[in-house]
């Protein structure tokens, strides 16, 4: 691999050939403010905010997210050019978006309210006509507020890129530009599969979970990493926590499945703090369930085996192990069955 | 049609050149030829009309004659154009022919041999220069259109077509044929004007076993139809053009992407791609040697940004037609991940001239860093509208005053939008300015595609960049902020200005905000969207200020700031306006002069349409 040595804001630094000046500047610790890039997704040089100033380009401004480093190179990211440059795009998008942060449910998360805060942006000089879109809330888990939409693109990408499934796309031209769905249906009636990525990949409030409305916002939350209880994948994922409940669940980007879930994993936990749901063991006595300790419970399935083991033998047992427990918990029940009952009637839901 | 033979090698075409051209030169000697324009511009000026008028009339009176159709000739304000070539006599061509007007042609200049005066154009000598260079062009590559029927593959040849491609494949490898681009110094003429040579030498360079090349033909500036006309009147020599460079960089396969609404370019290039196809020179082992090629016409949907290269792939690709950063470079990652060459038309078909006549024969025309001629598109207020093709470095002025014919109606010239709505509008004082790359850069505008639309003087500034922006706002993809978001409030500036809400600081916002566009937009579109705006503002600054501070359009455009009033010297009180006025804003008595109240007028213009006694004026 070849090696490029090129100066960010004064500092010298080495880096691999083909890195962007975004990776670059990162690597030196240096944040340039970015709306639409992300590690994961293509880069769509779309929003214009990690634009630089690079000495000897007197012609633009280049967007450092799709700027290979040169040998050489002399780049500043934050010369008063570009500063002003970056409040105006920020302006513009401001002019097209309504201001209500209030109540906004991306208040504290919002990368747009960031920026306009670092480069004290607030009000736009350019106000005029702005866009106007119904609220999508027809799907059971993502509403889709297109007026606060700032067309990063992120959504289209993490659903084509990553999730692969190509529910959303651009639709319309210039200013009249909106992410739609094909033939601008309902998300409801999209082939959306509610993994929410969208939700986690948008920068503003665009993209609601609905579940978490209204119930929290990112700053009044607690999030604790845990592993998604729903299959073998052992997905991380962040439960966010308000008031000893939970309240939604975000990702975690440094994680084997790099913060990605699925809808169970995005939405199925509002079974937690459901009423209905089972907190003890029940024991059925005369058709009728009673309370019991674990203890009770486990004393009695275990003299009920015995009991079966004695009279018909071993093989009148089988086990059936889920795919919602871990590979160490599904090794045990194999065992358990093999060498302590004495069966190689044992098999996992995942084979179904 | 007749059916065509395959042509298996070098001799059979020199061959058959030969055989045409004599075919050719007997025909002139033997035959009546009537040809008609039938290009776009003829067609709508009623050319087929003309053309079924010809026909009949002929077999009526059982004239023996050959009447052919050609694309466009070029002189666009004359069509429908007819022309007549008596056996050994002058070509004469005949200006706006009715079926009416053909008719006449054929009694007295075909039958009779006497040149219907009233209706002459101009007469050319066969075969000498001015045929094709009249009005101090110089037509390189429009040098067929006229001349041809761009529907038969037989014309093309016999004057020489796809001998530069046989010369290439015989006696040239593929870097050479770089170089002689290269040393030509042929410049890209869909707008940027890069290097072709060098452009060509990177696709060639690119690692890569399947390549491709790419005729951009999604022509999309408002005003422009140069591209169209070749398509329309010389297929072929796109053709050959690209049969060239695909031998160049190494490619087997190419796409020509082609605006839906150009259906007459499309069927001709259609047609003509069957003819090559049927004679072998597209296809399978080309004139006996190891060189194949496909090529494919892919119609688009009419975007304006599918003429941005990697919005074009996008768009071939199946995908929407959204520009991509770049690099990489459609050089190394273009059409499906492959090294691709786009080019546009005019610049395809530039290089079988190039070719045939060597790069140094190129090189000699045009100016120090712009070579070759420019195909322009003259539109607007000027007499001879129409296709101009002119060396680099002519002047505006000898375009637009001794091509052109001046200013309609002999009005003053105010301004010339070059380029389109990436291009600028340039002043009277930049008449002088020398058409080249560098020269239009600096001044402002661009050389662009080729679009020349000339303004007089009721022609209002602000309205035009106002135009411009409505067209790019519309145009643009909506993927990056500045040229989305930018555009829209540039043209809400320019709105407010032209309703007399503007202010001055507005001029400093609009420039600010044109400035920031230009820096950081995504792709060409938007970085070049801002200089119609821009160079108004340098050239015309005092005509936005008399609309902000005068609130005043001194063109007399700007509706909002118009005034209707009644001169009470010439009112006679006969009423007529005050029962057309939809607003009731006309009052007074009978036999007395009216007056009308600006606060109720709506400036319709209904009474001063209707005023007998011109009393009616406007300030």
């Amino acid at each position: 691999m070849r090696f490029v040595s090129l100066t960010i804001d004064g500092r010298q630094v080495e880096v691999a050939e083909g890195t962007t000046v975004l990776e670059a500047a990162r690597k030196l610790g240096i944040e340039i403010p970015t709306l639409c890039y992300d590690n994961d997704l293509s880069i769509a040089g779309a929003c214009r905010l990690c634009i630089v100033e690079v000495e000897g380009n007197n012609k633009n401004l280049p967007a450092s997210c799709a700027l290979p480093v040169a040998e050489g190179m002399v780049v500043h990211t934050n010369s008063p050019k570009v500063r002003e440059a970056r409040k105006i795009i920020l302006e513009l998008l401001l002019a097209n978006h309504p201001l209500d942060c209030l109540t906004c449910e991306a208040n504290g998360r919002c990368k747009l309210q960031q920026y306009c805060y670092e480069y004290g942006v607030k009000e736009s000089r350019f106000s005029g006509e702005r866009r106007h879109f119904a609220i999508d809330d027809n799907h059971p888990f993502i509403e889709r507020d297109l007026e606060k939409c700032i067309l990063c693109g992120k959504c289209v990408r993490v659903c084509q890129e990553v999730q692969g499934v190509g529910a959303i796309d651009y639709s319309g031209r210039g200013f009249d530009t909106k992410v739609a769905t094909f033939m601008d249906r309902s998300l409801a009636d999209s082939p959306c599969v509610s993994c929410g990525q969208c939700i986690y990949m948008c920068p503003v409030g665009a993209l609601t979970a609905k579940p978490s409305k209204g119930k929290g916002r990112d700053f009044e939350v607690t999030k604790v990493v845990t592993t998604c209880g729903y299959c073998g994948v052992g997905c991380q994922l962040a439960l966010n926590v308000k008031d000893d409940k939970i309240v939604g669940v975000t990702n975690v980007p440094d994680s084997h499945n790099q913060g990605y879930l699925c809808v169970k994993g995005r939405f199925g936990y509002e079974f937690v703090d459901d009423p209905e749901r089972l907190t003890t063991p029940l024991i059925k006595e005369n058709g009728k369930f009673r309370e019991a300790s674990w203890e009770e419970a486990l004393d009695l399935v275990a003299q009920k085996f015995n009991e079966i083991r004695a009279k018909y033998g071993p093989d009148a047992l089988a086990g059936v192990s889920s795919a919602r427990v871990t590979n160490e918990e599904n090794y045990l029940f194999q065992k358990f069955f093999r060498a302590v009952i004495g069966t190689n009637n044992v098999d996992h839901c995942a084979r179904l | 049609m007749s059916t065509l033979k395959k042509i298996n090698n070098f001799v059979e075409l020199r061959q058959l050149r030969e055989q045409l051209k004599k075919n050719y030169q007997e025909s002139l000697s033997n035959e009546i030829k009537i040809i008609v324009g039938m290009g776009t511009c003829g067609i709508a000026a009623g050319a087929n009309d003309v053309m079924k008028a010809i026909i009949d009339e002929l077999q009526r009176r059982n004239i023996n004659a050959t009447v052919m159709q050609t694309g466009c000739i070029g002189m666009c304000a004359q069509e429908p154009i007819v022309e007549i070539i008596r056996p050994g006599e002058k070509r004469v061509t005949y200006g706006r022919i009715s079926p009416a007007d053909a008719k006449r042609l054929i009694e007295e200049h075909v039958l009779q041999g006497r040149i219907v005066e009233d209706l002459v154009v101009a007469t050319f000598e066969e075969g000498h220069p001015d045929e094709t260079n009249f009005y101090k062009q110089q037509r390189l590559v429009l040098r067929n259109c006229g001349h041809i029927d761009p529907e038969k593959i037989e014309d093309y040849i016999a004057r020489d077509g796809y001998m530069a491609l046989a010369r290439v494949l015989e006696q040239m490898t593929p870097e050479e044929v770089i170089e002689e681009i290269k040393a030509s110094g042929l410049r890209g003429r869909g707008g940027a004007g890069f290097l072709t040579g060098l452009k060509w030498s990177f696709a060639a360079k690119a690692p890569g076993d399947k390549k491709y090349v790419i005729c951009n033909a999604d022509e999309g500036d408002p005003g422009a139809f140069m591209d169209r006309s070749i398509m329309e009147g010389d297929p072929h020599s796109v053709l050959e053009g690209m049969l060239i460079g695909a031998y160049a960089i190494g490619a087997d396969e190419g796409y020509i992407y082609v605006r839906a609404e150009y259906p007459l370019a499309i069927k001709r290039l259609r047609t003509a791609l069957a003819q090559a196809e049927e004679m072998g020179l597209i296809g399978k082992n080309i004139l006996g040697t190891d060189f194949s090629f496909t090529l494919h016409i892919k119609e688009g949907a009419g975007a304006f940004v599918c003429g941005e290269e990697t919005a074009l792939i996008a768009s071939i690709e199946g995908k929407r037609g959204m520009p991509r950063p770049r690099p990489p470079f459609p050089a190394t990652s273009g059409l499906w991940g492959k090294p691709t060459n786009i080019n546009n038309v005019e610049t395809w078909a530039n290089v079988p001239i190039i070719i045939r006549n060597g790069a140094e024969w190129y090189a000699s025309i045009g100016t120090e860093t712009s070579k070759g001629t420019k195909v322009f598109a003259l539109t607007g207020k000027v007499k001879n509208t129409g296709l101009v093709e002119v060396p680099m470095g002519i002047t505006l002025r000898e375009i637009i005053f001794d091509i052109g014919g001046g200013i309609l109606k002999d009005k003053k010239f105010k301004a010339v939008q070059i380029g389109g709505p990436s291009g600028g509008c340039l002043p009277e004082e930049k008449l002088d300015l020398p058409v080249d790359y560098e020269s239009l850069t600096r001044a402002g505008a661009i050389m662009g595609s080729g679009g020349l639309v000339v303004m007089d003087q009721n022609t209002c500034m602000v309205d035009v960049a106002k135009f411009f922006l409505n067209f790019t706002r519309a145009e643009s993809c909506g993927k990056c902020t500045p040229c989305r978001e930018g555009i829209q409030r540039m043209r809400e500036i320019l709105q407010n200005i032209c309703k007399g809400k503007g202010t001055l600081e507005d001029l400093d916002r609009l420039e600010t905000l044109a400035n920031t566009i230009k820096d950081t937009a995504l792709c060409g579109l938007g970085q070049t969207a801002p200089n119609p705006v821009l160079t108004t503002l340098r050239y015309f600054r005092e005509e936005y200020e008399a609309h902000i501070r005068d609130k005043r359009c001194p063109a007399g455009i700007c509706q909002d700031l118009l005034t209707y009033f009644i001169q009470p010297e010439l009112c006679r009180g006969c009423t007529a306006c005050v029962r057309v006025c939809p607003v009731g804003a006309i009052s007074g008595e009978v036999r007395k002069p009216h007056v009308i109240d600006p606060e109720k007028c709506i400036k319709c213009g209904s009474c001063k349409e209707t005023c007998r006694f011109s009393a009616i004026a406007v300030k």
